[in-house]
C-alpha cells in the first residue's frame, strides 16, 4: 500500500510540474465563473423555477467545458512514460502493474477533484452577497457533487484506456475526446430520433449524462446512474489494466 | 547470482536472441559484449522484468523474472540504455521517490539517498532539475538510482555510452568498486573497458552466444595473436619475399607510404620474430623508422568473432 501512495503521490505532483495542470486551471475557472455569472444574470431578469446551483450544474458552459478537460487530464499518463521511456525504470521498480495503473487514475481523479473546488467558493460567496442559499436543499449540493465525482470517474477511466493504447498525447486525447463526446451525444440521441419507440428512448435516456444531473442537482439520489457510472469506471480499469499488461507481450 | 536457460526472445516471429544458457556467480563482473542489434538490450530488459521472454527461464538470485517477478525485482538494480528519466523532478526529490518505490524503510530513504549521492557524485547537482542536466549527470542519476535499495546485483545497460573520456574514466572506476559488493552485468561495446573492468565476458552475436570466457582466455584462444609490423627503405628488394623466408611468418601484406614500405607480419601464435626481422634488415641494409609487435586486444577477439561469419559468406 505505500508503494501506492508513493506512485500517487508522484501523478498528483507531477500535474504540478507541468504547464498543463496550471492552463486547465485557468480554463476551467475561466468558463465556470463565466458560466455562474451568466446563470444569475439572467435569473436578475425575470423568475425562473430553478435555482442558482441547479443552473450552473447544468448549462451549456458548464457541459462544454466538462467534456473538454478530460482528454486534458488524462492524455498524458501513461503516452509520456511510454513516449520518454520511463516506463521502463518505473516497471523494473519492484511495483505491480495493477498498483501503476490505479495510481494514475486516482491521480487524474485528485487533479480533477481539485478543479472543482474553487466552485463550492461561489455558492458560498452568494449566499454571503445576496443572505439566500444557492440551492433549494443542501441535498442538492451533495448531489450535484456526487454526480460530479462519478461522471469524473467514468471519464477519467475511458482517458487512462486511450492514454495507455499509444504512446503519442496527441492520439491519446483524440481517442479519449472522441470516446467521450460520443458518450455525451449518445444521451441525447433521444431528443433527436423522435419517431423511435419510447422503450429505445427510455434505454438511451439510462446514458443521458445530461439526465443524470439534471435529477442529482434537484438533490434526488437515483441509484440506477450510480451503479452505471461506477461498474462503466470498473469496466474501463479493467480494459486499461489489460491493455497495459498486453504491452509486456508487444513489445 | 543469474541463471539464464535456453532463453528465447522472438519479436513478431523474428529472433532477437537463441537459446542463451549462461550463470554469472556471486561477485562477478560480467560484460556483456557485442555488434548493434546482436540482442544485449533485449536479454538485459528480460533479466530485469521489464518484458518476458518467448520461452526459456532466467532466475535472479534464485527467483524466477517472470514467476517471481517481485522478489526477483527487489533485488536486482536496473539502469536502463539511454536512462530515461521524469525530466520535470529534481535530483534529491527523484531519488526520494525511486527509494520510496523500491522499499527502502522510510528512515532510512535520507540515508540511502545521501550515500548513493555521495558514491555518484551528485551533491554538487542535487537541487537541479533532472531535464536540466548534462548526459553524463544524468547516466550517474540512472546509476545512483540503481544502487538506491542496495541490490545484490547490478544491471548496467551501456552505462559508459555518450560520456566524454574522463567521465568514462570515472564511471569505470565507479564500477570497478562496485564490483567489490554487487554482482554486475554490464553491456558495452567500448572494448577496452570489458577488458579493464570485467572479471569475465560474453560475446553475444545475432542472438547467440559466441564466447563466455575471462578476457585472457579469450585472448590466448585466438588465432592470431598479434603480428609485426615494419616500416622501412627496402630499396630494389622485394620485401615481402625476404620477410616470409623468417620461418615463423605467415603471410606479410605490404603497403607503400612514399618511399617508405609498410609490411605487416602476421606470425603463428605466441612467436616473436621483432629480433628475426631485425637481422634481416641489417644484413639487407634496409633503413627501419619503425618496428612493432601489435598485442592482441578483445577486439581482435570480437572482430574475428563477429565477421567470422560474414567473411565465410563472401568467400562463397
Amino acid at each position: 500500500m505505500r508503494k501506492f501512495y508513493t506512485l500517487l503521490a508522484r501523478e498528483v505532483q507531477s500535474y504540478f510540474y507541468s504547464p498543463i495542470a496550471y492552463i486547465v486551471l485557468v480554463f476551467f475557472l475561466i468558463v465556470s465563473g463565466v458560466d455562474f455569472y451568466f446563470q444569475i444574470s439572467f435569473m436578475n431578469q425575470r423568475p425562473v423555477p430553478y435555482s442558482v446551483q441547479e443552473a450552473f450544474f447544468n448549462s451549456v458552459f458548464f457541459w462544454f467545458a466538462f467534456v473538454l478537460i478530460f482528454p486534458l487530464i488524462t492524455m498524458r499518463l501513461f503516452a509520456e512514460e511510454f513516449k520518454l521511456g520511463t516506463i521502463e525504470p518505473l516497471m523494473t521498480a519492484p511495483v505491480r502493474d495493477w498498483q501503476v495503473v490505479l495510481s494514475k487514475f486516482f491521480g487524474a481523479l485528485v487533479f480533477y477533484i481539485i478543479l472543482w473546488v474553487p466552485t463550492a467558493l461561489y455558492f458560498g460567496i452568494f449566499q454571503y452577497v445576496t443572505g439566500r442559499p444557492a440551492a433549494g436543499s443542501s441535498g442538492a449540493y451533495w448531489g450535484s457533487y456526487l454526480m460530479l465525482l462519478l461522471l469524473g470517474m467514468f471519464y477519467l477511466s475511458v482517458g487512462c484506456l486511450a492514454s495507455v493504447l499509444t504512446k503519442n498525447q496527441i492520439i491519446a486525447a483524440i481517442i479519449s475526446f472522441c470516446a467521450i463526446t460520443l458518450l455525451f451525444f449518445l444521451g441525447l440521441v433521444q431528443f433527436i430520433l423522435l419517431d423511435v419507440s419510447s422503450a429505445t428512448r427510455d434505454l438511451l435516456g439510462y446514458f443521458s449524462a445530461l439526465e443524470h444531473m439534471g435529477t442529482f442537482s434537484r438533490g434526488v439520489i437515483d441509484t440506477r446512474p450510480i451503479v452505471l457510472y461506477l461498474s462503466m469506471t470498473v469496466v474501463m480499469l479493467t480494459l486499461t489494466y489489460q491493455a497495459f499488461q498486453s504491452r509486456k507481450w508487444r513489445l | 547470482m543469474i541463471k539464464v536457460e535456453n532463453l528465447t526472445k522472438r519479436y513478431a516471429g523474428q529472433p532477437a536472441i537463441r537459446d542463451l544458457n549462461f550463470e554469472v556467480g556471486k561477485g562477478e563482473i560480467m560484460g556483456f559484449l557485442g555488434p548493434n542489434g546482436a540482442g544485449k538490450t533485449t536479454t538485459m530488459r528480460i533479466l530485469a522484468g521489464f518484458m518476458p521472454a518467448t520461452s526459456g527461464r532466467a532466475l535472479i538470485a534464485g527467483f524466477d523474472i517472470f514467476e517471481q517477478s517481485l522478489q526477483a525485482r527487489t533485488r536486482l538494480g536496473y539502469m536502463p540504455e539511454h536512462v530515461p528519466l521524469y525530466n520535470d523532478m529534481r535530483v534529491t526529490e527523484y531519488l526520494d521517490y525511486r527509494a520510496a518505490l523500491k522499499g527502502v524503510p522510510h528512515r532510512r530513504i535520507a540515508e540511502r539517498v545521501g550515500d548513493v549521492k555521495e558514491l555518484c557524485g551528485l551533491r554538487d547537482v542535487e537541487k537541479k532539475i533532472i531535464g536540466a542536466l548534462s548526459k553524463g549527470y544524468r547516466q550517474r542519476v540512472g546509476l545512483a538510482d540503481a544502487l538506491l535499495h542496495e541490490p545484490d546485483l547490478l544491471i548496467l545497460d551501456e552505462p559508459t555510452i555518450g560520456l566524454d573520456p574522463n567521465q568514462i574514466r570515472q564511471v569505470r572506476e565507479l564500477i570497478k568498486n562496485l564490483g567489490r559488493q554487487h554482482t554486475i552485468l554490464l553491456s558495452t561495446h567500448i572494448l577496452p573497458e570489458v577488458e579493464m573492468t570485467c572479471s569475465r565476458v560474453i560475446i553475444i552475436h545475432k542472438g547467440r552466444i559466441e564466447a563466455c570466457d575471462t578476457p585472457e582466455n579469450l585472448l590466448s584462444q585466438l588465432r592470431q595473436v598479434g603480428g609485426v609490423m615494419l616500416e622501412a627503405k627496402v630499396g630494389k628488394d622485394n620485401g615481402a619475399d625476404e620477410l616470409r623466408k623468417i620461418s615463423a611468418v605467415r603471410d606479410v601484406t605490404t603497403d607503400v607510404d612514399g618511399e617508405w614500405n609498410v609490411f605487416s607480419l602476421r606470425v603463428e601464435s605466441g612467436a616473436d620474430v621483432r629480433e628475426e626481422v631485425f637481422r634481416l634488415a641489417a644484413a639487407r641494409r634496409w633503413t627501419v623508422r619503425e618496428l612493432t609487435q601489435r598485442r592482441a586486444t578483445l577486439e581482435d577477439v570480437f572482430v574475428e568473432i563477429t565477421h567470422a561469419d560474414e567473411m565465410e559468406r563472401s568467400s562463397i
